[in-house]
């Protein structure tokens, strides 16, 4: 398959690129491991084969960049910095979770890195991007908003509705659509009319591109172009990165429909693989990339081992962090 | 209650301007958006806001309720406090997700990492025969939703009061204007103060009957406990003002004195907040301290078009009148 080529990619940046997808396949894998031997509670959606879309996307935005994700946003997480041992507790359920035990996977939150949520409800998070973005700007800060979501996202009335108004007011937002072609159990081409994203973008006037998304290359390429148009008050853009969901829905779904052949094609497409590859190809040593691995499963292995090892949260905390209003006086 | 000195006889809609307007120049961070605000909003909730605040902070919005909604609370994610409008309460059934899964979730979900600190302005009930899809009172569904703060005011102090309090508040706040009062008057202070949520007013005070009402249906029971005294039946008339939180010490201890309870509103009577109250009330004071409690509430049926047929089944001082001599057993 083609790769894009290298120009104006530095070895540092490529080496940034493959960590960050390591670490995220390895947190997803160590969490799959956890949840198949039932030491975690509640539903999983794993985004193994999709690490190229948030690494390319996330290494694009400052610290003080938003972004919203969706039910699949581990790697989003982690990628625009959210501690993983917060996270990992988080899903464990435990004390020490960034959110106390009360989101879960479906539910991540990091709001000391710009992490807004993750969303349990598909294009739920596309309204809060736009209004993020129209409170930063109210606020006089020159931060953009990433907002993440899937295919199936793009038939719901918010996508219509958030590009709408992101180009209406000109807004700092990229919007990602991170097509893995599968909405749920359903392929998203059965279910969308039309051509897709990109098309429905361009009709309400806001700029689109579609790249390859296990190209980590080519990700991080296209998102620095668009986030750098978006920075500069162009207004919103869109990213469509085509990619592949390699496991199931949830950790529990074997996806068994999909032909062996099919997935076997996508596996020889995986975006680890291929970025090193191109890493070895351009002379970098592959224990040097081992050694990559290796930590990013440690750190893993231990915020695994630290999440099982801390207490359950307090139930006295199922009271708090409601509401302020029935337990004080308005100040 | 006498008025203060610096108070003015403002209209209700006039009185809920006076507040977004007083609470804007004090803040920078709060900012309107909704359908035609910068024309002055629906009922001229907005009036002149677009002059002096500019585009930014007074925002006209597509007919995306949705997005409206979500924006809203996005924008206060990252610390601007937004005032949401939804023109009229049944547009916001097209928000459910954002108001329901989002801004009441959003802070607990995530650990109280960061508030929704909002207000949802939502006109409602009847009004001017604008039939089903434009006469609702759901206030009920959302006493029932944890995370949000629910208020129904039925004066223009109130409106003024609750929106200062609604606006200065971190928790995101429901309310529902009474778009039938809107021209109602009242005295309002030059300066208007927060009221606390959770203190109902004492409209009334008698010892045979404790009547509890909030929003539109409060002129119509006032009309009523008219009549009662006429027949020398003494009501103590309590307006909760906010259903969450609610005034449960106000009412038990009316309760307590009169031992007979009506709950009074607009919306359907089969499972509204009028049922809680009465619930409530004998939970906490024992059936033997309540001889008799009842609800009086619309029919389960949608509020029709043609004038006789809403007169048929809106509550009125009439009805409120004999469901008052029926909880007194006359």
């Amino acid at each position: 398959m083609a790769e894009t080529a290298l120009a104006g990619h530095n070895m540092c940046r490529l080496i940034e690129l493959y960590r960050t997808m390591v670490r995220i396949r390895a947190f997803e894998e160590t969490a799959l491991a956890a949840h198949r031997a039932g030491l975690m509670p509640g539903p999983l959606h794993a985004s193994i084969g999709q690490e190229a879309v948030a690494a390319g996307v996330c290494l694009n935005l400052r610290r003080d960049d938003r972004i919203t994700s969706n039910h699949r946003g581990h790697g989003h997480a982690i990628a625009k910095g959210a501690g993983v041992a917060g996270m990992m507790a988080e899903l464990f359920g435990r004390a020490g979770g960034h959110c106390g035990g009360k989101g879960g996977s479906m539910h991540i939150a990091d709001f000391s890195v710009g992490m807004l949520g993750a969303n349990g409800v598909v294009a739920g998070g596309i309204p809060i991007a736009v209004g993020a973005a129209q409170g930063l700007r109210l606020l006089g800060s020159d931060a953009i908003v990433a907002c993440f979501f899937g295919d199936g996202a793009i038939n719901r009335g918010p996508f219509l509705e958030g590009l709408n108004w992101a180009a209406l007011y000109r807004l700092p937002v990229l919007f990602v659509c991170e097509d893995n072609g599968v909405a749920a159990f359903t392929r998203a081409g059965e279910v969308t009319a039309g051509p897709g994203a990109v098309a429905r973008a361009q009709a309400i006037g806001v700029a689109a591109e579609s790249v390859d998304g296990n190209d980590a290359v080519a990700v991080d390429a296209a998102a620095g172009r668009l986030a750098a148009a978006v920075r500069r008050g162009d207004g919103p853009r869109l990213l469509h990165l085509r990619t592949y969901r390699l496991l199931g829905h949830t950790s529990t779904d074997q996806a068994a429909w999909r032909p062996e052949q099919e997935v076997a094609e996508a596996r020889a497409r995986d975006p680890i693989a291929r970025l090193r590859a191109r890493l070895l190809g351009e002379g970098v040593a592959a224990a040097a990339l081992d050694a990559i691995i290796a930590g990013a499963e440690a750190e893993m292995s231990a915020a695994r081992d630290a999440a099982l090892a801390a207490p359950w949260p307090d139930p006295a905390t199922a009271w708090t962090d409601v509401l302020d209003a029935d337990r004080q006086e308005v100040a | 209650m006498d008025a203060p000195a610096t108070a003015e006889t403002l209209t209700l809609v006039e009185a809920g301007r006076r507040a977004v307007l007083q609470e804007m120049r004090r803040d920078p961070r709060i900012w309107v958006l909704g359908e035609d605000v910068a024309r002055g909003g629906l009922f001229g909730q907005y009036r002149g806001f677009r002059d002096e605040f500019g585009p930014d902070r007074v925002v006209s919005t597509p007919i995306s309720e949705s997005t409206i909604m979500g924006a809203g609370l996005g924008a206060a994610l990252v610390g601007t406090r937004p005032i949401i409008e939804m023109r009229i309460f049944d547009f916001a059934m097209c928000a459910m997700d954002e108001l329901v899964n989002q801004i009441a979730k959003i802070r607990y979900m995530f650990g109280g990492q960061a508030k929704a600190a909002l207000v949802v302005r939502m006109p409602h009930g009847i009004w001017r025969n604008s039939a089903a899809q434009h006469s609702q009172t759901l206030e009920a569904w959302f006493a029932h939703l944890p995370g949000v703060v629910v208020a129904a005011p039925s004066t223009p102090a109130d409106t003024a009061g609750l929106l200062v309090a609604a606006i200065r508040s971190d928790d995101p706040v429901l309310f529902f204007d009474p778009k039938n009062l809107f021209g109602v008057t009242g005295p309002v202070p030059a300066e208007i103060d927060p009221l606390p949520f959770g203190i109902a007013r004492q409209v009334l005070s008698g010892g045979d009957l404790t009547m509890v009402a909030w929003s539109s249906i409060l002129p119509d029971c006032e009309a009523a406990c008219a009549a009662l005294a006429q027949e020398g039946i003494g009501v103590d008339l309590i307006d909760l003002r906010t259903l969450w939180p609610w005034d449960e010490d106000a009412v038990a201890a009316s309760v307590a004195r009169t031992g007979r309870l009506l709950v009074v509103h607009e919306a359907v009577q089969a499972a509204g907040f009028g049922a809680e109250v009465v619930a409530r009330m004998i939970e906490r004071l024992g059936p033997a301290a309540v001889k008799a409690a009842r609800r009086l509430g619309a029919p389960r049926v949608p509020v029709p078009f043609s004038p006789p047929l809403e007169e048929a089944v809106k509550v009125t001082a009439a009805k409120i009148v004999a469901a008052a001599k029926a909880t007194l057993g006359a």
